[in-house]
């Protein structure tokens, strides 16, 4: 793989993450929850990270933040960011590697929420009960802006807009127990947007919420994202979410990236058994719909192993339908480039 | 009174249901307006059928599904099942002693695999909990038949000792669906079974769903929010919206065919796994009417597209429009909505 962090002069790459290996160090054994994961995000560009509960993505996004807490600990890996100043005093990116700074120091405190901020899934939790909804988005605003209270009441306002919030001037001094599911959830977009940021971390966003009110988001970050040009990374495990907001997309399975290409390669030329098994066990509308028989859906067998087991070659061998006995179980699978742009973590597309 | 015409009569007919709840404010709790969270529902279900219940969080489907079995009391209207010990009853108007009898047969299974098991009780306890209440089964009787429940629903009789903790999410909805099934019902009602799970664990669970109504004969009524799995699993779909029904079909007539706007609009927000663009689609705006304070007229007027003067003012009536096409709505003859025929055409 060629060095690309030593010239990133005029590169669109935003986040180039490495190895990423981040543990948890528990009293039952070690968790391997990032198990070597390789990632780039681009400006401008949604990567979708799509996996099953407890797969790493949300502790990969967690890693990038630094806010992985004890027992948690990066233990080896690079995160890579390419800050570019926000002045405009230079369009020369400075490289930060977010995996060796200090979790509570300046530097990472000067990214989080001003460079690269969050969209937790649940609006209710990711917002104090007892602040109003200004109160929350102005903290960041003063923060990083350097500006006066009257001033970031006026951006606040102005933000609330932007996310399409009905009634700003009244919404801002609202609590966010007064807003509904969506209006939450918009708040929380304001907040994170609120400092213009360049990555755009949206874990599960709309899981918590009713479809109507998922399309209406989906549409806000789209449009939010062409104003703004920031990357997103979306992580979620709703392959429709995945469909509609992702240029491009990782699948993770156990702690690592087991296929990433563009959307439409991965759903119409999946490679990974994985990822093709994770497609077909959705139900389908056109299926459900054409069908003249009650269909059944395909189905993988067992289920996500015990998490401080550590198994031998390819994590996903005891449920692989086309399991090569004696290679899978045995060696361990490196990346490889199926087609351009498309990776693949299989014994399938190697030549063992 | 037991009929024997089995295959006209419906095994269960909701007429006219309503669950209000009473708004209280002051000293003396004086009510001052009611929580209208189920308005007038009426529906059929036949033996062996899906009924799939759709609609957004707040629109009443989990209370019309808890007021049937009368988990909670309905405010009025009746709920007509064909019990096999009692023959055609009304639960909602039925005596204690009665109700034990009629929940040997109407079931439910919930959302959550994590809230609705007891963690102090084991799995011979929880799936034995129903044969005991019931007095169906003691002794080893029941622990026969809890191995037999554990076997049905794909899980080892050997567990029977163990806890709730040690199983994951999709076992746990396992365990759930054995303790609802132990007593032998003819009737679940299935509060979101799956949108808790994981993708692979949900399609399990939906494929053993399936299997067991074939296996025994049961009849659901499957509450959901995910359209995908609805139509995956429902004969008919019914749609909710602010308490009361406003659409109901065959299930491939509903989802090519919608005629309410709000149905259209359900549509069209699904995410479907298909990265190719979709032609048309209808964006709600505006937030979901409050069913203590509704809207004048048709409670989908505010954020309807085609609503004209008359949906401001007079409530339309759930009218046959097609043979089994159930719709409330004052235009539904003459609008031409989308649904997703645009995805079945595509390759």
């Amino acid at each position: 793989m060629p060095e690309q962090h030593t010239t990133p002069q005029n590169s669109s790459v935003l986040v180039e993450i490495k190895d990423l290996r981040t543990y948890f160090f528990l009293a039952e054994g070690v968790v391997r929850a990032v198990d070597g994961v390789n990632l780039t995000v681009n400006r401008g560009v949604t990567m979708g990270i799509v996996g099953e509960s407890g797969c790493g993505k949300s502790i990969t996004a967690y890693s990038i933040l630094r806010l992985v807490s004890p027992p948690g600990k990066i233990v080896g890996g690079d995160i890579f960011f390419y800050k570019v100043p926000k002045d405009g005093s230079s369009s020369q990116a400075e490289v930060i590697n977010l995996a060796k700074v200090d979790p509570n120091g300046e530097t990472i405190r000067n990214i989080r929420g001003n460079y690269i901020s969050i969209v937790f899934q649940e609006p209710m939790t990711a917002m104090s009960p007892v602040r109003t909804v200004g109160q929350q988005i102005m903290e960041a605003i003063i923060l990083h802006q350097k500006v006066d209270k009257k001033t970031a009441r006026e951006m606040t306002i102005d933000i609330l807009a932007r996310v399409r919030m009905s009634n700003p001037e009244r919404v801002v001094d609202e609590y966010p127990f007064q807003l509904s599911g969506g209006m939450r959830q918009r708040a929380v977009i304001a907040m994170a947007l609120s400092c213009r940021p360049q990555l755009l971390i949206a874990d599960e966003p709309t899981t918590a919420l009713d479809v109507t009110t998922e399309a209406q988001i989906l549409k806000l970050m789209r449009e939010l994202q062409e104003e703004l040009g920031m990357g997103i990374m979306y992580i979620t495990h709703n392959l429709g979410v995945i469909a509609e907001m992702a240029q491009e997309v990782a699948v993770m399975y156990l702690g690592r990236v087991v296929e990433k290409t563009d959307v439409k390669e991965l759903f119409f030329h999946p490679l990974h058994p994985y990822t093709q098994a994770l497609l077909t066990s959705i139900p389908q509308l056109r299926d459900a719909l054409t069908r003249q028989e009650k269909s059944r859906l395909n189905v993988i067998k067992g289920m996500v192993p015990d998490p401080y087991a550590r198994l031998k070659g390819c994590p996903f061998h005891p449920r692989c339908p086309v399991m090569i006995s004696g290679v899978c179980d045995e060696v361990e699978v490196p990346e490889i480039e199926a087609a351009p742009g498309h990776m693949v973590r299989c014994h399938l597309y190697t030549s063992h | 009174m037991t009929d024997q015409v089995q295959t006209a009569e419906p095994l269960l007919e909701v007429v006219d249901l309503k669950k209000f709840f009473p708004i209280r404010r002051g000293y003396f709790k004086r009510v001052v307006g009611h929580v209208k969270a189920v308005d007038n529902l009426s529906f059929y279900i036949m033996e062996g059928e899906t009924l799939g219940l759709v609609g957004e969080s707040g629109c009443g489907k989990t209370t019309a599904g808890r007021s049937i079995l009368r988990a909670i009391n309905p405010t009025s209207g009746s709920v007509f099942f064909r019990d096999p010990h009692l023959g055609r009853v009304d639960v909602a108007q039925l005596d204690d002693e009665k109700l034990r009898v009629v929940r040997r047969s109407m079931r439910m299974i919930f959302q959550d695999p994590y809230a609705s098991l007891n963690p102090r009780m084991t799995l011979l306890d929880i799936v034995g909990a129903p044969l005991r209440a019931m007095n169906i089964a003691h002794g080893s009787e029941l622990e026969d038949r809890v191995a037999e429940m554990l076997r049905r629903v794909g899980l080892r009789p050997e567990y029977m000792r163990r806890y709730p903790h040690a199983f994951s999410g999709g076992q746990r909805q396992r365990i759930g669906l054995a303790r609802a099934l132990a007593p032998n019902p003819k009737f679940v009602v299935c509060d979101e079974p799956v949108s808790a799970l994981d993708v692979s664990v949900q399609a399990q669970i939906l494929n053993l769903l399936q299997d067991l109504q074939e296996d025994l004969g049961l009849t659901y009524l499957f509450v959901a929010h995910d359209l995908s799995v609805v139509a995956h699993i429902s004969d008919r779909v019914a749609v909710m919206y602010v308490g009361k029904m406003v659409e109901m079909a065959e299930t491939r007539e509903l989802y090519t065919n919608p005629m309410h706007p709000y149905t259209e609009a359900l549509m069209s927000a699904i995410p479907l796994p298909d990265p190719r663009p979709r032609q048309k689609r209808v964006l709600l705006t505006g937030e979901v009417a409050s069913p203590a304070n509704p809207p004048s007229g048709c409670y989908f007027h505010p954020r309807c597209s085609y609503a004209v003067d008359l949906c401001r003012t007079r409530e339309p009536e759930l009218e046959e429009v097609k043979p089994g096409h159930f719709v409330k709505c004052h235009r539904a003859r003459e609008l031409s909505l989308t649904g997703v025929s645009e995805i079945l055409a595509r390759q």
